[in-house]
């Protein structure tokens, strides 16, 4: 810290804190003690309270107790002749301002003004948090720029917020300056703000920052394992993992700066563009703490070093800017220049494994008109066929490689994709095409970008795109053909069918002692590996992540052991697993991380289990919400009674085989059931029972929302669980 | 003589020309009067060991009577000089663990745990169960562990295996020093030197080294860890220093010496109100606490206590004649306050059985009636006030700092609650900012010019960017010189070391507090080692040890002991070995390749200064951070790498 810079950070805690006292007392005599207090659905009670304390927040007089705790945090004023050490102070007074920022942002929703009003999105729910904290795991978001104030200028902010975009950050919006803010700068400059475009306004005042920390730390409890309290991890984990930085635009005043010093406390450091005393040397933030005077046309360029992060951008021929930062953006009717497929236009799209002789590399060719001779709002057939080859390229990547196709023509700003195969829709911005996009670069893209990320298996890539109406659809048919038996192939595919599963140890980084072990009819928990994808994840990186597995003999085919791989989970999880059933969630179940979309959990009275996704945030009929579960749940640990899985596995011949299957699911929320309808049917059809009538068996929160409620509901309904033996 | 060849200090001048004045006579004058000093002696080649002798080596002689050669004779002389400094700080620490034992175990005790945090974590480095166990059950077990490491007959110290680098433990196991028990230590020096025992420079030197490890990692370590649990842990603290913070309105005591349970009890019961109504009936305004050497130390950085002045200030101290009760304790205590305190009204009051001084009035303090002591020696004071002659005469010059460092706030005022680490600084001594560390510590000698030496290291160090620890005499004479002032830092330091000084909020030189406190140093480079980037061991760190001015037996024994953790070790005043060229070579030269420290010898602060800095280059060529180095960029499987424990 300098000197000046404690000396105002301490200022501004101690008035924040004050603040905090004010609101509290006026929230207590509008409300009362017992009202609750909650950021809407979100667990976690207040996040950076709870992570930093185990504090669980839910009343307002809890806050009385997170008062004491402020106070007991605020160091004394730096005293200006003879100081004592002041780093220390400032990092707790900025703590406190969190923890006091957190109380007045709560106090908000209850007494106003509201935090999500007009442009401002306040908390960001536990959705966008499994949705969007789970790429900053996965790597496909480095961090966040918390900006705070405003540019000085509209073109300033749309060109940092693009570059910002341009490196896949996401873009954290609070506080303002000389009147106005970013967020608003941005919307001035017609720019799409919301999580899709990772620019998200959180809140006017400095105070809604706490909305992006408090993000920080839910991440580090939901993602990395890290238990509630446990504060030095959390703190750690976010230095560490997520690579955040402060971008100050403007006057910093002394809530500015006391918030900064919060942020610090993370490891993210400051970049200011005012001329405020800089704090260089290192050791709290990875390298400097606070950086100033920079100029706007630097500034990202230099956060992005400060931080130290290293972000890959791509030179991609094509004259709009790629990042996964646009991969959220939408393109609405009026905006559009043309669009193709969407059941306006017939098109498909197929990426086929060809011989290496047969591939020209970087050879695009558009077939029939192209874009650019379309009028504003015009339409056309399109088919994209995708044909690579290389020494380690197999047919069976090709619906890993397809499946890209989607995220690759999405994060080309102005570029919109939905849907897949033959249901695919394409528009291109009325921007984009203004900049000179026209399909060919659809073409370049792909070949830059499968080039990019999977050199090791592929080593020619050519791009061939039909708009001829009758050429599309006879192309159509032959790739239609092509999907129908990978379909088949792939559906077919059984666990006996083959001798090797792969492993996912993606997540040890955070839960060591877990070890996924993924087979065609059990896909990795997160629901984002299925077995193929991680045969093709070996291939690409083979000291990577997903190793194969020698099955070796069976120990137990219901229970679904087998001696190697128990033999390679010890290993991998560091002795901690001695075995592992792929089948079971009673004998010896696979381990969890924190990444699943759903946990099974038994209702022992009922003799049946209940599934629980993550979206859900209401209480469940086991007495824990979701976020509560999964703390039982994650971190590498075995509860037998209790699995983390994905959406698809439910629909599994193997889903917990060895305790019956389908027919013990008593519970389920009803948004659930219905977004797994389809291929739930499909699987109830095989065990022989109507779906319809299965599935109106099942309970939901409608219906039931405690154990003895369900066992109600099911006794009533005569579901098909009462039939089959006890579970223990 | 001129008071500037004599001190530095300008309060110091001043009273040094007010003794010459008075026709008094001080440590300057007695030095004078025993010109010139014994050359065998200096040389360390004068045995006295039994009555076949005494023996001196010549050209002519070159063999004692006995047959010792000069490295057989300079080597018994040197290793008691170790085992008087080993007894000095280890019977401190002894003393310390009876009080802190009896405050555990009795509940009308007028000492109590101040720090509990401390106390366990103390008692879980010994091995003791702390979870579900109260203080008492805690505080037992600990205080025994800890007195048992004084005399026990079989292993190895406890704190041995619990506070130094793994590695360097590997070292002194490998070469057979590791200390058994404290005392016994000592006790095996004497036998070791006693007539026809080890002729052996380097076995005897062996065994120097093991009983400065007993002191170092374990009676001073004990004195340290115990003083914090019974009298708190000390925190940044501002303090007042040099003979103008004497009050010529208020009753003036002094405390001097080396240990804190009395001086600590004092400083209670001094702010007492009926005592304080006591001394304004006498016509005072008030009571003025202050100190002179460690006991200064000990009570200015747990209440922020002024300093009235180092070792050689003590009589200067008396000279201004406004000091009511001058207090001691035990070491360092010059026997001349006697004689000149009877110049005076002052009082000199000895408190220990161990030191009684002619001229003094001996008040026998019991920890077990600690208040009841510490009020009528109070009282005395008060009484004497009457007595006091005339105005008296104190120099202005006074100076302001701030103390209170420890291995253990260290983290805290490095990163908060929330991030406390030692990693800030780790990181700024591998970017180069801070080139290294170096302890300045130690006495007063008035062969060296008064504080000159502390003070010119030093600022030459702190100008290179080396971060300095201080404690003992030296610490004072930073103090009282505006060196732990933290504006000191723009002032004095490199660009680097201002940088990191600005952004922690810290002076360039710490005050880590007493001379047992060394072992606070011995502890924080541990703690740097254990923070990772620079290296295994103590001996490897860009870090180096002086006390410029030194001069009592404790000091042989602190030097000994940092050697022997590895670290290089200047010191003003040559040991008195220079008569013996084998051990003398040791010492220097070859005892690097067995410990990684060496010893070297130089009056002169600047060129010292100088062996230093270029020590600590070397060593961080040697660790590779010397090396201009890209600024890393993380990518994702870079970050996924990081740990995050």
């Amino acid at each position: 810290m300098s000197k000046i810079i404690a000396s105002a950070a301490i200022r501004g805690a101690h008035k924040i804190a004050k603040e905090a006292e004010g609101i509290l007392t006026k929230a207590i005599s509008e409300k009362g003690e017992d009202c609750r207090v909650e950021f809407p659905n979100t667990g976690y009670y207040m996040p950076i309270i709870y992570s930093m304390t185990g504090m669980a927040v839910e009343k307002l007089s809890d806050f009385k107790e997170v008062m004491q705790e402020i106070k007991g945090l605020l160091p004394p004023h730096v005293n200006d002749d003879l100081w004592v050490p002041y780093l220390g102070h400032t990092l707790d007074a900025g703590m406190a301002t969190l923890f006091a920022e957190e109380m007045i942002e709560a106090c908000k929703y209850l007494i106003g003004p509201n935090p999500v009003d007009d442009i401002w999105l306040g908390a960001a729910d536990d959705i966008i948090l499994r949705e969007r904290g789970i790429q900053f795991v996965d790597g496909t978001a480095p961090g966040f720029a918390a900006i705070v104030g405003a540019a000085p200028n509209v073109e300033t902010a749309v060109e940092i917020a693009r570059k910002l975009q341009e490196r896949s950050l996401y873009v954290f919006m609070s506080g303002h300056n000389n009147g106005t803010t970013f967020s608003e700068q941005l919307a001035e400059g017609g720019v799409q703000l919301g999580w899709e475009t990772r620019l998200i306004p959180f809140g006017r005042e400095i105070t809604s920052a706490i909305y992006a920390l408090g993000f920080a730390s839910r991440a580090a409890l939901s993602f990395g394992g890290v238990q509630a309290g446990d504060f030095r991890r959390n703190l750690l984990y976010n230095k560490n993992r997520i690579f955040a930085f402060v971008m100050a635009m403007g006057e910093v005043t002394d809530e500015w700066y006391a918030t900064a010093a919060g942020a610090i406390n993370y490891g993210f450091p400051v970049i200011a563009d005012s001329d405020i005393p800089e704090i260089l040397p290192t050791g709290v933030c990875t390298y400097e703490h606070v950086v100033s005077n920079i100029p706007y046309d630097q500034i990202v360029e230099k956060a992005v070093e400060v931080r130290g992060l290293k972000v890959k951008i791509t030179e991609i021929p094509i004259p709009v800017s790629v990042s996964p930062a646009f991969e959220g953006e939408r393109i609405r009717k009026e905006e559009m220049h043309c669009e193709f497929g969407g059941q306006r236009t017939p098109a498909f799209e197929w990426l086929r494994m060809r011989d290496i002789s047969e591939v020209e590399d970087a050879n695009v060719e558009v077939i029939g008109p192209d874009s650019d001779s379309l009028e504003p709002g015009g339409r056309l057939p399109l088919g994209i066929i995708v044909e690579v080859a290389g020494r380690k390229m197999q047919p069976d990547f090709e619906p890993v490689l397809e499946r890209q196709i989607h995220t690759f023509l999405n994060e080309a700003q102005g570029l919109w994709h939905m849907g897949q195969r033959d249901i695919n829709w394409v528009r291109i911005s009325k921007g984009a095409a203004k900049a000179g996009f026209t399909l060919e670069h659809i073409g370049k893209l792909l070949h830059a970008k499968l080039h990019d990320e999977y050199s090791s298996i592929l080593d020619k890539v050519q791009v061939k795109i039909y708009t001829d109406e009758k050429q599309v659809e006879e192309l159509r048919q032959q790739a239609q053909a092509v999907y129908t038996d990978r379909d088949a192939r792939l559906a077919g595919m059984q666990d006996e069918d083959i001798d090797t599963f792969y492993s996912c140890t993606l997540c040890q980084s955070f839960a060591p002692n877990h070890v996924c072990v993924v087979s065609p009819e059990r896909p990795g928990l997160c629901g984002a590996y299925s077995w193929l994808d991680c045969r093709a994840a070996f291939e690409i990186t083979p000291s990577g992540p997903n190793q194969p597995i020698a099955k070796g003999s069976c120990v137990d085919p219901t229970i679904g052991q087998w001696d190697k791989v128990n033999e390679f989970v010890i290993k991998t999880s560091g002795g901690n697993i001695e075995r592992m059933s792929q089948y079971s969630m009673i004998a010896d179940p696979m381990t969890s991380c924190g990444c699943f979309e759903c946990i099974a959990a038994v209702l022992p009275s009922t003799g049946g289990i209940m599934i629980v996704n993550r979206e859900y945030s209401d209480m469940t009929p086991c007495g824990m919400k979701f976020s509560t579960l999964a703390g039982t749940v994650g971190g590498g640990q075995q509860t037998p009674g209790f699995i983390g899985h994905s959406k698809h596995y439910i629909c599994s011949k193997k889903f917990i085989h060895a305790e019956g299957g389908i027919q013990r699911i008593v519970w389920m929320p009803k948004v659930l059931k219905e977004e797994i309808k389809d291929a739930l049917s499909e699987r109830i059809k095989e065990i022989g029972f109507e779906p319809e009538e299965f599935l109106a068996k099942i309970a939901d929160e409608t219906t039931a929302t405690t154990e003895e409620e369900v066992l109600e509901f099911i006794t009533k309904n005569e579901h098909p669980v009462a039939t089959l033996e006890p579970m223990f | 003589m001129d008071p500037k060849e004599r001190s530095i200090d300008k309060a110091s001048q001043e009273m040094i020309a007010r003794m010459a004045e008075a026709g008094q006579q001080n440590a300057w004058d007695r030095l004078d009067a025993q010109a010139p000093q014994c050359g065998f002696g200096k040389q360390g080649i004068c045995c006295r060991i039994c009555t076949m002798g005494p023996c001196r080596i010549t050209k002519k002689a070159p063999l004692g009577v006995c047959g010792a050669t000069a490295d057989t004779i300079a080597a018994r002389n040197l290793l008691r000089m170790i085992a008087s400094g080993a007894a000095a700080h280890s019977d401190h620490g002894r003393d310390v663990a009876h009080t802190f034992k009896m405050a555990i175990e009795s509940d009308s005790c007028d000492y109590t745990i101040k720090d509990e945090l401390k106390l366990r974590e103390v008692a879980a480095r010994y091995g003791i169960k702390v979870e579900g166990r109260d203080t008492k059950e805690i505080g037992s077990d600990l205080a025994n562990a800890v007195l048992a490491e004084f005399g026990k007959q079989d292993g190895t110290l406890v704190s041995i295996a619990a506070y130094p680098p793994p590695a360097r433990q590997k070292v002194w196991e490998e070469l057979g020093v590791t200390p058994r028990a404290i005392d016994r230590e000592i006790v095996e020096i004497m036998h070791r030197t006693h007539m026809g025992v080890g002729s052996d420079h380097k076995n005897l030197i062996k065994q120097g080294i093991r009983a400065s490890l007993a002191d170092g990692w374990g009676g001073s370590l004990i004195a340290t860890e115990l003083s914090d649990i019974l009298f708190g842990s000390p925190w940044p603290i501002r303090f007042g220093a040099n003979l103008g913070v004497l009050d010529a309105k208020k009753v003036n005591i002094i405390v001097h010496g080396h240990e804190p349970s009395l001086s600590d009890i004092i400083v209670a019961v001094s702010q007492e109100p009926e005592l304080i109504k006591m001394a304004e009936d006498k016509g005072a305004t008030g009571i003025n606490l202050s100190g002179i050497c460690c006991t200064s130390n000990e009570i200015l950085m747990r209440h922020g206590i002024p300093v009235a002045g180092n070792f050689l200030q003590q009589e200067l101290a008396l000279m201004t004649s406004v000091v009511e009760v001058m207090l001691v304790d035990v070491q360092c205590i010059m026997p001349s306050l006697g004689s000149l305190s009877n110049c005076f009204h002052t009082k000199l009051i000895t408190t220990s059985p161990k030191c009684k001084i002619d001229g003094a009035e001996h008040i026998e303090f019991h920890e077990d009636r600690a208040i009841e002591t510490a009020r009528k020696i109070i009282k005395i004071a008060i009484e004497n006030f009457e007595n006091r002659k005339g105005k008296g005469k104190i120099p202005k010059a006074t100076e302001r700092g701030i103390a209170g460092f420890t291995t253990e706030n260290i983290f805290y005022h490095l990163g908060g609650r929330f991030r406390s680490s030692y990693r800030p600084l780790n990181d700024n001594i591998i970017n180069g900012r801070i080139r290294g560390a170096a302890g300045v510590v130690g006495c007063n000698n008035p062969k060296q010019v008064h504080d000159y030496g502390h003070l010119t290291m030093i600022k030459e160090l702190i100008k290179n960017d080396v971060i300095v620890v201080s404690t003992g005499c030296s610490a004072l004479a930073a103090g009282k010189a505006g060196l732990m002032r933290p504006d000191a830092a723009a002032k004095y330091c490199g660009e680097g070391l201002a940088e990191v000084c600005e952004a922690v909020g810290i002076p360039p030189v710490l005050h880590v507090g007493s001379c047992v406190d060394n072992s606070r140093i011995l502890t924080i480079l541990s703690n740097i080692v254990a923070e990772g980037g620079l290296g295994e061991d103590i001996s490897e760190l860009p870090a180096a040890g002086a006390a410029p001015e030194w001069m009592s037996e404790k000091a042989v024994s602190i030097g000994m002991y940092f050697v022997a953790s590895g670290v290089y070790t200047v010191i003003g005043e040559p040991l008195p070995i220079l008569g013996a060229p084998n051990l003398t070579r040791y010492l220097t030269e070859e005892i690097e390749k067995d410990f990684g420290g060496k010893w070297a010898f130089e009056r002169d602060p600047i060129k010292a200064a100088h062996m230093m800095i270029e020590h600590i280059e070397s060593k961080r060529d040697a660790l590779g951070i010397n090396k201009e180095k890209e600024r890393k960029l993380y990518d994702m499987a870079d970050r996924r790498a990081l740990t995050i424990e």
